[in-house]
């Protein structure tokens, strides 16, 4: 397996390599360079000033805390969901698994006014919460709502793999032992399922700092309180005002990477976990 | 383990409140409101030429990056798992970016590079050509943030089955495509339908990405998500539906052709 490419009598490999290097070079990196070119006009004192401006915190601050929600709440439903589909039967099962898939299907700025009309003071839902004085739509209540909408599927989907090789004799032993089902549950089970967890909870947290089209309806965009950072970023955008959109988006890409990376290193933990389940 | 408890109604119960009010009720509400004003001013909004503008638009594209990334997708996929190659990783990293990048960002550096002060402006006025605010920057931007679906759907399968056949296709002298065509492609072929499908939903359903490159010329650089967003400033709500509503359909086809892939990959494997 240890072989170099020169080595390999497979053919095809300047031709697939050139054109796959080519491809992302003129897609990827000569636009993503631009942020480069155009940061090197830009003044560190201009900067800072742009990403430290109160507006622009309120935003960060918004978009980091409705993201982490939103993974938290998919990360508690998410497992849930999974262990019913994965360790039960039942009448409709086949629709809710066709559905997970639906916030992906779905185009976000569809989903926006839909979940925007739903939670509205007017909606279906919203006359629910109006007389009691919770504001859903055009808060942060309702840009998390979004978030948890247009994340579904990623905890659902890195769990359930796990669940599903999941070896039963522990839980039968423990069970024979006289544990509990929570004990069981919580000592046995959920330590297995916590790098998928990170996982699917880190990629629904990524999805969500980055979501534009859901959530701006539903948002109502005031400053300072329902803002969220892509928002922000369109904002300067239609001012033309291109330094500083290019300065919130660096934090934003540096943000994003970290995540990547993290991402990356913990998909690489999931994929040994679920293949060395069902050999 | 397997006994009837009250654990298990409780929860399967509770899954289907959460898919109820989170998935169910939103698809419900665009349809009721699409009718609001009945048939025949859904009608209207549908036959509007803005809208099959619109449409069309949103169709070309989504093929345009359907076709480009499915041919990018298959090279790569070839490239970066047939041969060990070292610096393997660092392409499969730098694939994976757009989908690590909001859709804002992706379309702000696509207008740093080719908008009014973009560096490759000179380059493209030069050419007579334009970009932003026009329907080849649509098509990119499309094309950019939904270029790994189909290289990374097809590229797991390749690498865990290895290169052993194709080494002995080409052992006993057959081509580099007919062994893609006899050896690789069956295996592939469900995991790449599986990454089309995927890409097709999100190329046209793409929204903040095409937002910030199409510049909104309405009947020019409008494709249907764009559309929704416009009429529903306007408070045209009932219109903004309507227009979803061919989105929503487009969706739930693609949703279940998802559904039958994904289990006719599940039974190929078996």
């Amino acid at each position: 397996m240890s072989r170099i490419k020169s080595n390999s009598i497979i053919p095809g490999f300047n031709l697939s390599m050139g054109i796959t290097i080519f491809y992302i070079s003129f897609i990827i990196l000569l636009p993503l360079i631009s942020i480069a070119v155009v940061t090197s006009g830009i003044t560190w004192q201009g900067f800072l000033d742009t990403v430290l401006d109160s507006r622009i915190m309120a935003g960060y601050k918004v978009s980091f805390f409705c993201s982490f929600i939103a993974a938290a709440v998919n990360c508690l439903f998410g497992t849930m969901l999974a262990w019913v589909l994965v360790r039960y039967e039942f009448p409709g099962k086949g629709i809710i698994d066709g559905l997970i898939e639906l916030p992906f299907a779905i185009p976000t700025a569809v989903a926006g006014i839909s979940l925007a009309s739903l939670y509205s003071p007017t909606g279906f839902i919203g006359q629910i919460f109006d007389p009691f004085g919770i504001k859903i739509a055009y808060s942060q209540i309702g840009i998390t709502i979004a978030l948890i909408f247009v994340t579904i599927p990623f905890v659902v989907r890195t769990v359930e793999p796990v669940l599903k090789n999941m070896d039963p004799v522990f839980e039968e032993a423990a069970y024979t032992l006289g544990a509990s089902r929570f004990m069981i549950f919580r000592q046995i089970i959920l330590p297995e399922l916590v790098p998928s967890l990170l996982l699917g909870g880190g990629l629904a947290f990524a999805r969500a700092i980055g979501e534009y089209g859901s959530v701006i309806f539903i948002a109502g965009n005031m400053p300072y309180k329902s803002e969220i950072v892509p928002l922000l970023i369109m904002v300067k955008l239609q001012q033309f005002n291109y330094a500083e959109a290019t300065s919130i988006a660096i934090i934003m890409l540096l943000f994003s990477f970290l995540i990547m990376f993290a991402i990356n290193s913990l998909q690489v933990y999931q994929q040994r976990i679920v293949q060395g389940g069902t050999k | 383990m397997g006994k009837k408890s009250p654990v298990k109604y409780f929860l399967i119960a509770l899954s289907s409140i959460f898919v109820f009010v989170m998935l169910i009720m939103p698809l419900a509400v665009i349809l009721s409101e699409a009718f609001k004003n009945g048939f025949s001013a859904y009608a209207n909004v549908l036959s509007d030429s803005f809208t099959l503008h619109a449409l069309q638009l949103t169709l070309f594209a989504t093929f345009a990056a359907v076709v480009c990334n499915t041919v990018f997708g298959l090279f790569a996929a070839w490239a970066l798992t047939r041969f060990h190659y070292k610096r393997s990783k660092i392409l499969t990293t730098i694939i994976d970016i757009p989908f690590a990048i909001s859709p804002v960002i992706a379309g702000l550096i696509f207008s740093l590079t080719f908008g009014r002060i973009g560096w490759a402006q000179p380059i493209l006025n030069y050419f007579h050509l334009k970009i932003v605010f026009a329907v080849t920057g649509i098509v990119l931007v499309t094309i950019f943030v939904t270029l790994p679906f189909i290289a990374r759907t097809v590229m797991p399968v390749l690498h865990a089955r290895g290169t052993e056949e194709e080494e002995a296709a080409a052992l006993m002298g057959a081509g580099g495509f007919t062994i893609f065509r006899k050896i690789t492609f069956p295996h592939i072929k469900w995991a790449l339908l599986y990454g089309i499908i995927l890409c097709t939903a999100r190329a046209m359903g793409e929204f903040g990405a095409v937002s910030v490159i199409s510049g909104h010329l309405r009947g020019k650089t409008d494709t249907l998500p764009l559309l929704v967003e416009i009429l529903y400033n306007d408070f045209k709500m009932a219109d903004a539906f309507a227009v979803s509503t061919i989105l929503v359909l487009l969706a739930l086809v693609l949703l279940i052709l998802k559904n039958i892939v994904e289990y006719k990959w599940h039974s190929a494997k078996e």
